[in-house]
């Protein structure tokens, strides 16, 4: 069995894991670290700081897009437009929203223990192979359309799960570091599933980039009313799932204990917490969410699998989880928004002749931007600290 | 395939594998000063647009490589600052950077999308060329394969023979030490990680001026080579020769995937161009397993000779990173 304790082995870049004696790596160390001066006084600092971070990504933004020779208020105009001008486009924020948060939800977990699982995309992707495998074999069977749909989600699940415990098992005991561990996953992953697409379950004459064949209509999760895409049973699962990882993180011994091998791995260890197991346990959550998120983009969202089925919500989690700081309490909101600015920019293209990574460029910078405000807290208040 | 094909074909493999050797010998020397730069990714995209547009609007593929430089080393000054002065995750300030840039090159980069720009050809060396086999190999390459070549020699007897190399190698492993010693650490920390981020920066032009000349946006098939360049430098093991070797293995499998697919058409094109990633896997499963408690334990209750033998092949295989990577140096 692996033990983290003794001699501990460092692994390669391994900036961020546990057993390293760098606490400023450590993801949720960066908040803690400005815990100076009174709780009011803190606070009141934290929002300035926050909110002059995102008025300088508007900043650095508004320079790109005068850089690209586009009015910036009209960019802007037209992705609030695009992200809430009806309800069809309402609703597609909310279809985004919900993998988005699903991904975010798993990711708080592992980032409490110290890992960044961005193995998350191939979680994504199995999630969808496996659920895509039990709907194609229970398509026939004759059963009840309800109950296909949750053992699908269900395998779904197990899928994004075993894909984790895979990176999980790499890190554990192979040593391999859960950043290129999963990175390299995420490719075979997506290797999978084109292999699955053009292969075994491409289209009755020939295989294409659209994808395997959609279900019948009665296996597809029932769709909101007035709506095309957006299905009620989706948004109560996102919201489920991000209470019970608030729960999980502020209101439970287990929570406790992922945060004790998060903060030391090796006092954790010397309290009598099983690490390597506590690690295995919270790639195996964050797993069942991405696999969830995977099995939704199939029954609700797509219908059946494509290639970019992921769509980059993972990465995009991991983009959200870096924003709010690890803190699973505002993890819906920025979620939504996120998820807002993707769909407002669908139309630039269009509208602007603008490429539609535009809500890429404003969430990166937005991010950027926060990470350099905590840093230039925390020097601010060392000297403050230093000149009383 | 008759050998004069095969020889052009491997002499494409060398050049092809260019771009991947700066960029993780930039990533090296960077990584060995102890600033992990994640950012490769994003950094290698915006350095290919960047040259791109330059050597575009100037014509001239030098400005274009200047260019390239100057990108990367300004996205390794912002991880720098990051990390170095404001005391932040340089794993965090490195994803985002890496999503970042590759949006923005994405973003910026769609006005000069499927242009035809200019490009670097390839400069035959007189009577070198002749010799035969190592001719077409070596010696009918462009200016910057052959200073890929020279790239892996120089770095290495810059890291290994010299003696800024050894403060160099020393800054990664026990930053205090050098301190110690009259180094200004931060500030050294600080030159390494541009100068690695401008060499990693050079790969970008090197796509886009000639192995994959031109810039196609998100079709450009660049996405995901970042990734691989920070995997091949912890095969690598930090030494300039292994991390050549990984490169051009890399490389390698790739164009195997190109070659096999006629002789298996039911496999999709775009399987056969991952193959070199559960290789990749393996491989970093090989480097670390050697560091692994439970592999030492296993080997403890094995028969003796057996036990030298394993432990002799995980030792050869078996790579140490600095010591100090990715924590930020603080005299207190």
């Amino acid at each position: 069995m692996p033990d983290k304790t003794n001699k501990s082995p460092r692994n390669p870049l391994d900036a961020c894991h546990p057993d390293s004696s760098n606490k400023k790596n450590h993801p949720r160390e960066q908040r803690n670290a400005a815990t100076e001066g009174t709780a009011k006084e803190h606070y009141a600092s934290g929002f300035l700081y926050q909110a002059g971070a995102v008025v300088f990504a508007l900043v650095i933004t508004t320079f790109v897009l005068l850089a690209a020779g586009v009015g910036p208020f009209q960019a802007y105009k037209a992705i609030i437009l695009g992200a809430v001008g009806s309800w069809d486009l309402v609703s597609n924020v909310l279809v985004s929203w919900v993998p988005l948060l699903l991904a975010t939800s798993g990711l708080l977990v592992t980032f409490t223990v110290g890992l960044w699982n961005i193995g998350i995309e191939g979680q994504i992707t199995l999630g969808a192979v496996f659920t895509t495998w039990a709907m194609r074999a229970m398509q026939n069977s004759g059963w009840d359309p309800t109950l296909i749909l949750v053992l699908a989600i269900i395998a779904g699940m197990v899928g994004g799960m075993l894909w984790a415990l895979l990176a999980g098992a790499l890190k554990t005991f192979g040593g391999v570091n859960e950043i290129f561990g999963g990175l390299g996953l995420n490719f075979v992953a997506t290797a999978l599933n084109i292999w699955l697409i053009f292969g075994p379950w491409k289209r009755p004459g020939i295989a294409s980039m659209s994808g395997t064949l959609p279900f019948d209509r009665s296996l597809w999760m029932p769709i909101a009313a007035g709506s095309s895409r957006l299905t009620p049973a989706s948004i109560v699962i996102a919201i489920v799932g991000i209470i019970i990882v608030y729960l999980l993180l502020e209101n439970s011994y287990f929570g406790l204990r992922l945060k004790a091998v998060g903060k030391n791995a090796r006092s954790a260890y010397m309290l009598g917490i099983p690490t390597w197991q506590h690690m295995m346990a919270s790639f195996a959550i964050c797993g069942v969410f991405a696999g969830m998120a995977g099995a939704i983009q199939v029954t609700a969202v797509y219908h059946r699998l494509i290639p970019s089925i992921s769509s980059g919500y993972g990465y995009l989690g991991l983009m959200v989880a870096m924003l709010v700081g690890f803190k699973a309490s505002i993890a819906a909101p920025v979620a939504l928004f996120f998820a807002a600015l993707n769909v407002g920019s669908i139309q630039l293209p269009i509208i602007l002749k603008l490429d539609s990574s535009l809500a890429g460029v404003l969430q990166g910078t937005l991010v950027l931007c926060v990470i350099l405000g905590q840093g230039i807290r925390t020097q601010v208040q060392k000297k403050k600290r230093a000149t009383p | 395939m008759n050998n004069s094909v095969l020889l052009i074909s491997l002499g494409g493999v060398l050049a092809s594998a260019a771009p991947i050797l700066f960029a993780v010998i930039g990533e090296t020397i960077s990584e060995r000063a102890g600033v992990l730069n994640l950012s490769m990714n994003g950094l290698i995209l915006i350095a290919a647009m960047g040259s791109f547009a330059v050597a575009l609007a100037t014509n001239s593929v030098v400005l274009g490589f200047v260019a390239g430089a100057a990108i990367g080393a300004l996205v390794a000054l912002v991880v720098a600052f990051a990390s170095l002065t404001l005391g932040q995750s340089q794993v965090a300030v490195g994803f985002v950077l890496a999503m970042l840039c590759r949006d923005l090159s994405y973003f910026l980069g769609s006005p000069i999308m499927g242009k035809v720009g200019p490009r670097i050809s390839q400069v035959p060396i007189p009577l070198l060329d002749r010799i035969p086999i190592l001719g077409p190999l070596f010696f009918q390459q462009d200016v910057m394969t052959y200073l890929s070549f020279v790239l892996i020699f120089a770095s290495w007897f810059f890291i290994f023979r010299t003696r800024p190399g050894l403060v160099l190698r020393g800054m990664g492993e026990k930053p205090a030490a050098a301190y110690i010693r009259g180094e200004n650490v931060s500030r050294l920390q600080y030159v390494y990680a541009i100068v690695g981020g401008a060499i990693a920066g050079l790969a970008g032009p090197i796509y886009s001026l000639s192995v994959k000349a031109g810039w196609k946006g998100t079709i450009s098939g660049l996405d995901g080579i970042g990734w691989i360049v920070l995997s091949i430098t912890i095969f690598g093991g930090w030494n300039p020769f292994r991390a050549a070797f990984g490169a051009y293995l890399f490389a390698f499998l790739q164009w195997l995937g190109l070659v096999l697919q006629p002789s298996l058409p039911s496999v999709p094109s775009q399987v056969l161009q991952v193959a070199p990633f559960p290789l990749m896997i393996l491989t970093l499963l090989l480097v670390n397993i050697g560091n692994a408690e439970w592999v030492d334990r296993t080997l403890a209750r094995l028969p003796e000779n057996v036990r030298r033998d394993i432990s002799r092949v995980l030792r050869a295989l078996n790579a140490k990173p600095p010591a100090s990577l990715g924590e930020p140096f603080k005299k207190e």
